[in-house]
């Protein structure tokens, strides 16, 4: 139904790998930055959580010129970086899924924050009663029963990744093949005459991932809610 | 067996306990907010004293003075919560297993079938925890607690969730378990009757302070 030319797949391609790839990146991180901010008190807490929340608020092409800044390859950190470990990131594919991954933590942190927040810390204090060690309470307890919280974050990380826009394009450009994803494509085609019919495939396309993830991180989000009553 | 001797304040709440038991099975009595289950948390090390001693089976647990403070999880206690506080995420059988994973432990199937055969809870394994009754669950949070071979077990109210049909249904597990299973055990509850046929030796708690302390005798 949808006849994609080899330019749209390879957008589409694109987007995928940015955003998986920044999905799974931020994970871990996003499990733990959400573990501390439902269990733990400490200086600073606020100050981090609106951190965290920063990108959200901003505007895109703020974020995405600070990062050219810091990870530019005359940039304090992606100098450094390039000289050392030989990772570049301003041009690059892997530049895009940098930001997608930082327009898009603050989606990932929330589901998996307040999923941890709603387990019943008692379940935690009985585990440590019959012998488990804090590690061991994390992973047999808090994990799994946030776990549906978790996945609807990732979800919703990686919907929101698969459509970044103004941070990508700032801080890679907007290079066929290497970082021009799905959205960089459309902002490409609707500047071009006769380009509206691609235009229109990619939106459609959009807005199949975006729903998709919708539905899904809300499935997710129920099945939490059946699990914590231990159906 | 076990011997305390803590001062802890909460709030505006303070609390002051002492006494050495040797008993089978100490009933720890008292009115709601007399300190009931703040002393035992104490004894299961999830809060920590201000000062003083918790002794258990000759190891020092607490010492304010020392500046020991064993954690929850090298207690080696089985704690029965009043709203038994099964794993939901696990069916009865994993739950009843827990514990002896956490530490290591063996497996000893001779003890896990006496203690499911003295519960009674061999037809409920496969099922979740939202599917059992509230007698149902406590029967089988008792059961992880044993199963997880301490050396002393905590009951806090466990009978208190319950309506008096349900209590006269696991009371003579109770019994059992009390004759049978050999562990001994912190009963707390503000039932006299209950403690009545329960409870070896009674711990009388009021308003933060141990008013009495002896046989049963003492609950009259």
């Amino acid at each position: 139904m949808l006849d994609l030319s080899p330019a749209e797949w390879t957008a589409i391609l694109l987007s995928l790998r940015v955003a998986i790839i920044a999905t799974l990146v931020a994970t871990p991180f996003g499990i733990a930055l959400a573990w501390l901010l439902a269990r733990r008190d400490f200086w600073g807490k606020s100050v981090l959580d609106a951190l965290v929340h920063l990108p959200l608020v901003l505007p895109p092409v703020v974020t995405g010129y600070l990062l050219l800044l810091t990870f530019g390859r005359r940039g304090l950190v992606g100098g450094f970086l390039a000289d050392t470990l030989g990772i570049v990131f301003a041009f690059r594919w892997t530049g895009a899924a940098l930001a997608c991954g930082l327009m898009s933590f603050p989606l990932l942190v929330r589901p998996m924050r307040l999923s941890i927040e709603a387990i019943d810390r008692r379940l935690e204090q009985a585990a440590e009663t019959l012998g488990a060690t804090p590690w061991k309470v994390f992973f047999t307890v808090t994990l799994p029963l946030a776990l549906p919280g978790v996945l609807a974050g990732m979800v919703l990380g990686f919907a929101k990744a698969i459509g970044e826009f103004g941070a990508t394009i700032t801080f890679v450009s907007n290079i066929p093949g290497e970082t021009q994803t799905i959205s960089s494509a459309i902002y490409s085609l609707i500047q071009t005459p006769d380009g509206d019919a691609a235009a229109g495939r990619l939106v459609i396309v959009s807005i199949v991932l975006a729903l998709g993830a919708l539905i899904a991180a809300e499935w997710f989000a129920r099945r939490a809610t059946a699990r914590l009553h231990g159906n | 067996m076990l011997r305390v001797d803590i001062e802890k304040q909460l709030g505006e709440f303070s609390l002051t306990a002492s006494f050495a038991s040797e008993g089978r099975v100490i009933g720890l009595f008292g009115a709601s907010g007399a300190g009931k289950t703040s002393l035992v948390n104490m004894i299961a090390g999830l809060l920590r004293p201000d000062r003083g001693t918790i002794v258990i089976d000759g190891e020092t647990v607490d010492d304010s003075v020392a500046g020991i403070h064993v954690p929850t999880w090298r207690r080696r206690i089985g704690y029965v919560f009043q709203d038994a506080r099964l794993f939901p995420h696990l069916n009865v059988a994993q739950n009843l297993d827990y514990g002896r994973r956490m530490n290591r432990l063996a497996p000893d199937p001779a003890q896990h079938k006496r203690v499911i055969e003295l519960l009674d809870i061999g037809a409920l394994q496969g099922r979740r925890p939202g599917k059992l009754s509230g007698g149902e669950r406590q029967r089988v949070a008792l059961g992880r607690a044993l199963l997880s071979r301490p050396r002393l077990l905590l009951l806090d109210e466990p009978l208190g969730a319950l309506d008096e049909g349900r209590k006269m249904e696991i009371l003579p597990y109770l019994v059992r378990l009390r004759d049978e299973a050999n562990v001994p055990m912190v009963y707390v509850s503000h039932d006299a009757a209950e403690l009545r046929q329960l409870a070896t030796q009674i711990v009388m708690l009021k308003q933060g302070r141990v008013t009495s302390f002896g046989g049963v005798k003492v609950l009259t």
